[in-house]
């Protein structure tokens, strides 16, 4: 028997309850349950997902915080108790879902964006033209053009590009860590807004072939349902060499989440763990990176651009510039809050950088050897908002990627329960019963809503910079003021502090 | 390294070429510039004429201010390690009242020395000209090259325009090409480099308006070995055109398509190689693309030689040109080029974002 | 009357306009004008402005009754919020002509520039006009609340009358393009829409008037039809904005 108090109490008003059982279906941990003529929770199952909430007909449920107090003590906090506890009863690394909740400071929240005034004006972005268009991929440092009879010729070769309409697209998510539901109606959204959506290190399913146009492929450590077709299809390969939420760790698929399904995509046994240890067993060096790009290249006759995704590390800017001259086209940059379906907790919440000072970092390495051109950056690792999308393209990104915004807008709730694969909500979990919670078109509407918004107040905050394409906004740090930062930190961000 | 805050640029600028090369007296721009004067707040003028060095014209001339003689002997101790000096003299200059704390102003006829350097490692003349200029006006305190290009000059101070012209006896020059700037910045710079138009080997700029992208344009050029030591936008904008057409090699229609591009939609919409060109340049140039409003007249004598103006995407600053004979002009308002030029043959606003080029058959 | 405007300042050259036609004077002439501005702005009285020249920017801008026929081209923001009266140009006009013009008329014999009758407005039965002889360039009535503007394209050709973002942002008033409009230089919430009986009545009154005034024939106008453009709704971003309240 367990000694931890719950975290969270449910409390049923009983004025309001009408017994009519709707929460005990919808509670997919099974906290709740019938008690003679009441109903009763089983508190320490409760994870605060709040399912049973929005679903009392009545409104007569509310989720609490424990009011117990653990007696307040600054080093030993409730939370260090409830790990040492766990970890005491379980002999196991604790595993948890979703990004750090740690209170490390976000950068984001420190940087201000610049406006317009008098000497420059602002533009209306409802009425005159604003452009989001971004091309990922690798751009040649000048064009060699001919010009004869008053007409003019390129000479130089273009390599392949995607065009997205809009600079934020889907972070990869693996099926089997989400659900074919949450890869279909992402591959829509991503149809719909004209951007792209990642398969993540799960494979393709067949279904998502005929939006491979909208999406880009991931080979992974494990090579999962890597095969011919599987490149074909897609527009784009990525690499995974790691990921935001734990660096240097590979992927990790409980047996419990491989069905049939997951294991046909997969190519693997079902019921199997599915584990992608963190090093490509063909990678242990960076010409080695090279060597798997070109294989890729050649495999797909050189018509795909070919995405590197590496998680934010120390020496990053290092690492960038290797991948930039692999013959790589993008890096996808992983910052340290990024999401997961199951990581250890001391790795998600205590290895990795931020992914603001990596781009930054990044982005002068790379113009300071004259290269950054061989290369597009993609940053994700808790991107919130249109605002934080701004700020970072301003810090040097070419683009961003989004996943756990996006399954908010299909309706996650942040419980981090990811990995025990009974999302309530459909999302995380193999459970047909709860798939069948999410609806497939109305998670592509509202994802494909969230994207919109965005994309609308981008064009807002364009618009009072007094600049009317996205490519104006790249990189100029002179945008941007730091508020709270030291002195370093704004040095290594390129940015000036407010009042400068 | 010396850093100036930086300032906008809301103006009056003109232009005008002779396309056969033949000369025109300074006194048509000066004539110009005054009849736009609700455009200038009198902090800050300058002309630049093309052809008023016949003599020497295969030397780099190098238009420089001091502010006082111990940072001339500095100079000069720098140049003569990098470049043979075949003539100095002052700028001639006349008294004006209202141009107060003058600087010392003087011109240097240059040509570079030869490298001490294994071939592959040796930098074109214009290159290590600009290396040069670079090096003066960000190292040396109290100095500052304002012109370097061949057979050219600039002349600028803080004043009107008219008071600037008469300071440099402007009537006493002619020149196949002329430009003309009057400034009205938000502050008062207190020095005459920061006035315009801006120059850089043959690129001469000016400029009005004020670019929204300049941080984005400033760490572009700074990529390619280019310093922003003035903070103003004339500035990235000339090294913009010097590293796309001279060291890029492109064709100046394509360089100002890569500056002004088309909007997606009108590059969506046009097939075949302008297409793919259109397509290519905006892809490859993201970073040279110049938001904001502005209007530029650029006057060059770099392979090419001639007078081009370009407004931004949507027209948010006024340009009109006009054409009579030989000659073209180029000015923010109307009035300027009538006041040059009372009845010229054709006067028609140019497109947003489209370059109006007037190339030089033959320089004088 | 009749002033010299050579070597006069915008200042001395409007007060002199100001005070003679605060004082009655009728009709006024102005030679040698080249670049300046702000000519019969501010002014409220019945006059006649004839100006031989280049007038400069804001021709008759916040004016509220004269009439101002200049011969040669206008610079930017002709009849800047202008109330009441008459522009005639016999020339072209530059960028932002009639900017939120809440009535009266300005005809232009020859072209505009960009942005032309930009928030031009209509309130208690005050209706302002403006109508181009030639071709308007981007951003024709963009954000037009009310009024009425006409584009003859005489001398231009049929692609070129109008350019893209054709009245974006529109909610009011219309515009009568002579030819036909391509779906693609529409802007935001304008739709095109075909001339009904009052509609060419009121067509016809406006072109005799500027024809009459010009005097030039009205024939080779009605050789062509023309295409009527009118806001979709009234609230073109009513959906735009997301009303929600947190706490």
């Amino acid at each position: 028997m367990s000694t931890i108090p719950p975290e969270f109490v449910v409390k049923i008003d009983p004025e309001k309850c009408t017994l009519c059982r709707r929460c005990i279906i919808e509670c997919s941990f099974g906290a709740l349950k019938l008690d003679k003529d009441k109903i009763v929770s089983e508190n320490e199952k409760c994870i605060a997902c709040r399912r049973c909430v929005v679903f009392c007909p009545t409104k007569a449920i509310t989720v609490i915080k424990n009011p117990l107090v653990f007696r307040p003590h600054a080093t030993w906090t409730e939370k260090i108790q409830r790990d040492i506890l766990k970890e005491a009863e379980s002999g196991a690394i604790i595993l948890v879902g979703t990004g750090t909740n740690l209170p490390y400071p976000v950068l984001f929240d420190h940087i201000l964006i610049d406006a317009c005034q008098v000497t420059n004006p602002s533009i209306d972005p409802l009425r005159e033209p604003m452009e989001l268009r971004t091309y990922l991929g690798k751009k040649p440092s000048r064009l060699q053009v001919k010009e004869g009879k008053g007409k003019f010729k390129i000479e130089t070769e273009l390599a392949p590009n995607l065009k997205l309409e809009t600079p934020i697209m889907f972070a990869a998510m693996s099926y089997g860590a989400v659900s074919l539901e949450v890869h279909k109606a992402l591959a829509m959204a991503a149809k719909e807004l004209g951007t792209f959506m990642n398969s993540g290190e799960g494979g393709l399913h067949k279904d998502l072939y005929p939006y491979g146009d909208h999406v880009i492929v991931q080979v992974a450590s494990g090579r999962f349902g890597v095969h011919k077709e599987y490149l074909d299809v897609a527009a784009g390969i990525e690499i995974k060499i790691g990921q935001g939420a734990k660096p240097g760790i590979g992927g990790h698929l409980p047996g419990e989440k491989v069905t049939a399904e997951i294991a046909e995509t997969r190519m693997i046994p079902v019921g199997t763990d599915a584990l992608s240890p963190a090093p490509h067993h063909d990678i242990y060096s960076i010409e080695d990176l090279s060597q798997l790009v070109y294989a890729l290249k050649e495999a797909t006759d050189y018509k795909k651009p070919v995405f590197v995704k590496i998680a934010a590390v120390h020496n990053t800017a290092a690492i960038a510039s290797g991948i930039a001259r692999s013959g790589a086209d993008v890096i996808v940059i992983d910052g340290f809050r990024g999401g997961t379906g199951a990581a250890p907790q001391v790795i998600r919440d205590h290895l990795g950088i931020p992914v603001e000072v990596a781009i930054a970092s990044v982005d002068d390495e790379l113009r300071e050897e004259g290269i950054r051109n061989e290369v597009s950056l993609v940053a994700s690792g808790g991107i919130r908002s249109s605002a934080d999308v701004a700020k970072i393209i301003a810090l040097g990104a070419d683009a961003v990627a989004i996943a756990t915004a996006a399954l908010i807008a299909m309706g996650c709730t942040v419980c981090g329960q990811c990995y025990t694969g009974l999302c309530p909500w459909g999302l995380t979990t193999q459970k047909p019963e709860l798939r069948r919670r999410l609806s497939v078109t109305r998670g592509a509407q509202r994802v494909t809503n969230l994207v919109s918004a965005w994309s609308m107040e981008l064009k807002e905050i364009l618009g009072a910079l007094g600049m009317n394409s996205i490519e104006s906004l790249k990189g100029n740090r002179e945008r941007l003021r730091g508020i709270g930062l030291d002195h370093t930190i704004l040095e290594i961000l390129g940015i000036k502090p407010v009042g400068r | 390294m010396k850093i100036y805050p930086r300032i906008s640029d809301a103006c009056g600028i003109f232009g005008v070429v002779n396309e056969k090369g033949n000369l025109i007296p300074g006194e048509d721009a000066v004539t110009a510039m005054e009849a736009m004067s609700p455009r200038y707040n009198g902090l800050g003028a300058g002309f630049a004429g093309y052809g008023i060095y016949p003599k020497y014209k295969d030397q780099y001339v190098l238009h420089t201010i001091f502010d006082d003689e111990n940072s001339k002997t500095k100079v000069e101790e720098y140049l003569n390690s990098r470049v043979e000096i075949l003539k100095d003299e002052p700028i001639p200059t006349c008294k004006v009242r209202k141009i107060r704390n003058r600087p010392i102003v003087w011109r240097y006829f240059v040509n570079p020395l030869p490298q001490k350097k294994a071939a592959a490692e040796k930098k074109s003349p214009d290159d290590q000209i600009i290396d040069l200029v670079t090096y003066v006006n960000s190292e040396i305190e109290g100095a500052h090259i304002v012109s370097s290009g061949k057979n050219m000059g600039v002349f600028k101070a803080i004043g009107y325009p008219w008071e600037v012209a008469e300071l440099y006896r402007i009537d006493e020059y002619k020149a196949y090409m002329w430009l003309g700037h009057g400034r009205y910045p938000t502050n008062t710079p207190g020095w005459w480099g920061g006035a315009h138009p801006f120059n850089i080997l043959g690129w001469s700029v000016v400029h009005n308006g004020e670019i929204s992208s300049y941080g984005t344009n400033k760490r572009y050029v700074e990529q390619w070995g280019y310093r922003c030591t003035l903070q103003t936008d004339s500035e990235v904008l000339a090294y913009l055109l010097d590293l796309l057409a001279r060291k890029h090699g492109l064709p100046l229609e394509v360089a100002c398509a890569a500056i002004s591009p088309p909007f997606w939609k009108d590059i969506d919409s046009t097939t075949n190689e302008q297409g793919r060109l259109l397509l290519a340049t905006r892809i490859t140039y993201n970073a040279a693309l110049v938001n904001g409003p502005f209007s530029i007249i650029v006057a060059v004598d770099q392979g090419i030689t001639g007078l081009v103006g370009l407004t931004d995407r949507v027209k948010l600053r006024p340009l009109v040109a006009a054409k009579k004979g030989d000659k073209a002009y180029l000015a923010s308002e109307e009035c300027a080029i009538r006041a040059a030029c009372p009845k010229p043959e054709i006067v028609w606003t140019p497109k947003a974002s489209t370059p109006v080029i007037a190339k030089v058959e033959r320089a004088a | 009357m009749k002033i010299d405007a050579k070597r006069l300042h915008f200042k001395q050259l409007n007060k002199l306009l100001r005070d003679a036609a605060k004082k009655g004077v009728k009709e006024i002439e102005i030679v040698n004008v080249n670049g300046q501005r702000y000519i019969g702005t501010g002014i409220d009285h019945e006059a006649t402005i004839i100006i031989r020249g280049a007038p400069g920017n804001d021709l008759g801008a916040f004016m509220d009754s004269p009439t101002i026929i200049a011969h040669g081209n206008a610079g930017d923001c002709v009849g800047n919020t202008m109330n009441n009266g008459r522009i005639i140009i016999h020339g072209s006009a530059g960028d932002i002509v009639g900017y939120s013009m809440r009535g009266g008329e300005i005809y232009i014999k020859g072209n505009v520039g960009y942005r032309a009758g930009i928030h031009m407005k209509e309130y208690l039965g005050r209706f302002p006009v403006i109508v181009i002889g030639g071709a308007a360039r981007s951003f024709l009535g963009e954000y037009m609340a009310g009024g009425r503007i006409v584009v003859l394209g005489l001398g231009a050709n049929d692609d070129e009358l109008v350019e893209d973002y054709l009245g974006t942002g529109m909610h009011g008033g219309r515009m009568y393009i002579r030819g036909i409009v391509p779906q693609e230089k529409l802007g935001i919430g304008v739709k095109i829409d075909s001339l009904n009986e009052e509609d060419l009545a009121e067509l016809r009154r406006i072109v005799t008037k500027y024809c009459e005034t010009f005097k030039i024939l009205s024939t080779k106008i009605w050789e062509s039809s023309f295409t009527k453009v009118v806001p979709t709704t009234y609230r073109p971003y009513g959906k735009m904005y997301a009303v929600y309240t947190l706490e």
